[in-house]
């Protein structure tokens, strides 16, 4: 058996969850008591919308794959929480946390898992392929790391027109091998590009423990220190501490128009993939400990109760209410149609679904 | 009209752009201060500053995919490899990212992004820098590929591929940089998609793209003085799209054809052209297909044989014969 994947964190970084040293840090004492509860409604969201994922997925109606992401809901919660409208995101495949913080609908989420055309991407991309450009989201990727140098190009352009804003460049712990990622984090830093490469480490890639997969020096963001580059190492499982650590890196990024590598220790609570049985490379006493101690909605939750911003009425109202929702979407995606035969060759080609006198092509595109 | 050549068409087809739209980035390895390592983007830099022009490192996957990233926010980076050769490190971003991002996206994302740079064999340089690889990117849905064969046909198609809302692939071909031909002063471009007839004829037609165009019309000129045929050349000009109309009627009127391409055989560019003839105009034709390709094995170094490995106007005429016996 592999060592737990929590005992590769740095040993500062091994707190239990409690109250937040980083609660009265500036980027969250700003926030109001409905920025609080709407940011602890939109964790809960994430948490319910996946365990309902779970359910379709088991009755058959999800193909191919689905990477949940219960356990990080903190990561996507806290540093998207922070961003203004020059500030754009990109991720890998674990993306429905990320779509659901931006604001996409349940509806054309849950569709879009079972191949509806009613879905986000029309039943064109599936669970890894979520795109919602008009909230700055832009997917949504199914190649490890391949995202990486595509929102280091975003920042370019922001940064190209002029705009103080940024792009946030997430991957899983396993994409920092990658040579994509390494060619990234050099045009980053070489161009001064105001880019956050945000490294959810969750300790596996796939059913690869970090030991067995990188050589680090410590950490998986200090590598950022060959590339010039300004790194921090950030507990994910306290949306109060990725929010204040986030948001020093996003006024490097806005102020300075330079580049961050964050590492947000996670967990995933549940297989890489669900076609992953989980029972080969860590130990069931693993996701427990991290579950009881660390969970990111439950730590929340009581943060905000403590502060009594929340009641325990208020929570369950929110809860239940997220479940319904996510209920609500299954009903609709299990009612909306499916793209037809015509569909498959429509969005192949700007200029082919808009022909006309002005556009740039002519000829046949579409082969039989 | 003015007489320039290749490699000067296709740099005032990037100036223009960069004059008309401030949204148009010129970028690659040696692009600026080096003036481009086949100097195609020779002075770019002193007149459009380098915010414009800018020099990349080594560094194909990270700067092609920068690329990429930054037209889905609007950008038109026309970006230099500086051998297609070196897309394979990048192939990726240019097939993965560049191809399938408005599909997957089910129409909300575009990639308004222009690849370009050489994609030729016979320069003597050996396999690794000798790859064409038109056919290997055209095959994918989302990716448009164009040929230049002409300084006429290379300025009018990186202008339209510059203004193309799609990821558009230009290959060019170092042995035609220095060929000259007539270009107009104004404003033009060649739609994508859209074959030329650069010779017309009546006893066979033969189809080809890039330099092979070049090397079929000296064939043409030798199979008419020499063998009395007259020889119809079609210029595909681009790959995808394709121009099967303008092909499908030169065989209709020919009823013969030939295809020459400088890929090697096996799925080439040719092997569509061939079934596309053979499906839609078989009873046209009086006699079987013949192709003209590179001999199927990895570019050799050795110049000499190199020159024979590739479609040469011996071969053209040659072959062109035994379509017509």
């Amino acid at each position: 058996m592999a060592k737990p994947a929590v005992l590769t964190h740095p040993e500062s970084l091994k707190r239990p969850a409690g109250p937040s040293e980083y609660a009265k840090d500036p980027a969250n004492a700003s926030m109001s008591k409905a920025e609080k509860i709407a940011l602890y409604t939109k964790m809960a969201r994430i948490r319910h919308f996946e365990q309902r994922c779970i359910r379709i997925y088991q009755q058959g109606k999800i193909g191919g794959f689905l990477h949940l992401y219960v356990g990080q809901e903190a990561v996507a919660a806290g540093t998207i929480s922070l961003l203004g409208k020059n500030d754009h995101i990109i991720t890998g495949y674990r993306d429905h946390g990320h779509g659901l913080m931006v604001g996409m609908g349940m509806n054309e989420c849950m569709a879009e898992l079972t191949g509806r055309v009613t879905g986000c991407s029309q039943g064109k991309g599936g669970s890894m392929h979520y795109f919602a450009p008009d909230k700055n989201y832009w997917g949504g990727h199914g190649i490890v790391g391949g995202q990486a140098p595509l929102g280091t190009g975003l920042a370019y352009a922001v940064k190209y027109m002029g705009l103080k804003g940024s792009c946030l460049v997430y991957m899983g712990d396993g994409a920092v091998n990658q040579g994509a990622v390494h060619e990234a984090y050099n045009l980053a830093s070489l161009w001064d590009l105001p880019v956050i490469f945000v490294v959810e480490n969750n300790g596996y890639s796939m059913g690869t423990s970090q030991e067995r997969s990188t050589a680090h020096p410590g950490c998986l963001a200090k590598r950022a220190e060959g590339y010039n580059m300004a790194w921090d190492v950030i507990n994910g499982h306290d949306v109060y501490e990725v929010r204040a650590k986030t948001a020093i890196a996003l006024k490097r990024a806005h102020e300075e128009s330079k580049p961050t590598v964050l590492e947000i220790f996670t967990y995933r609570y549940f297989g890489h993939s669900m076609a992953d049985p989980d029972k080969t490379y860590r130990d069931k006493e693993e996701i427990k400990e991290y579950r009881e101690k660390k969970d990111p909605v439950f730590a929340f939750e009581q943060e905000l109760l403590g502060e009594k911003v929340l009641t325990p009425e208020l929570s369950l109202k929110i809860n239940e209410a997220a479940m319904a929702e996510a209920d609500k979407a299954a009903l609709f995606a299990d009612e909306s149609p499916d793209p037809t035969v015509a569909d498959i060759t429509k969005h192949i080609y700007w200029e082919e679904d808009n022909r006309g006198p002005k556009t740039t092509s002519r000829g046949t595109i579409i082969f039989e | 009209m003015a007489v320039i050549s290749y490699r000067e068409a296709l740099r005032a087809a990037m100036r223009e752009e960069l004059k008309r739209d401030d949204k148009v980035v010129i970028m690659g390895e040696e692009v600026a201060q080096f003036n481009g390592a086949y100097k195609v983007t020779e002075g770019l830099l002193k007149e459009f500053g380098p915010k414009r022009i800018v020099d990349t490192p080594i560094s194909e996957a990270g700067f092609i995919g920068l690329g990429i990233g930054a037209s889905m926010l609007g950008i038109r980076p026309v970006m230099e490899l500086m051998f297609w050769s070196f897309s394979y490190v990048a192939f990726d971003q240019i097939v993965n990212n560049a191809g399938n991002i408005r599909y997957m996206s089910g129409g909300l994302i575009n990639c308004p992004i222009v690849i370009r740079g050489p994609a030729n064999g016979g320069t003597n340089v050996g396999a690794t820098h000798s790859h064409t690889p038109e056919a290997i990117l055209a095959s994918h849905p989302g990716i448009k590929v164009v040929c230049p064969a002409t300084p006429y046909d290379a300025k009018g198609l990186m202008k339209a591929a510059i203004r193309d809302n799609d990821p558009v692939y230009v290959m060019e071909n170092t042995i035609l940089y220095n060929d000259k031909g007539e270009v107009p002063d104004e404003d033009y471009i060649v739609p994508l998609g859209v074959a030329d007839v650069k010779r017309v004829g009546t006893d066979l037609t033969i189809v080809a793209h890039g330099r092979a165009v070049i090397t079929s019309l000296k064939a043409a000129e030798i199979l008419e003085k020499e063998h009395g045929v007259s020889v119809e050349v079609v210029d595909l000009r681009s790959i995808r799209p394709l121009d099967e109309e303008t092909i499908l009627a030169s065989v209709r009127k020919t009823h013969r054809a030939l295809l020459v391409e400088e890929n090697k055989p096996f799925c080439g560019v040719d092997a569509q052209i061939a079934y596309l003839i053979q499906s839609k105009a078989f009873d046209e034709l009086d006699a079987p297909i013949h192709r003209v390709s590179s001999i199927d094995a990895p570019q050799i170094y050795c110049k000499r044989m190199e020159d024979l490995q590739m479609p040469n106007v011996e071969r053209v005429v040659a072959e062109a014969l035994k379509v017509l016996a």
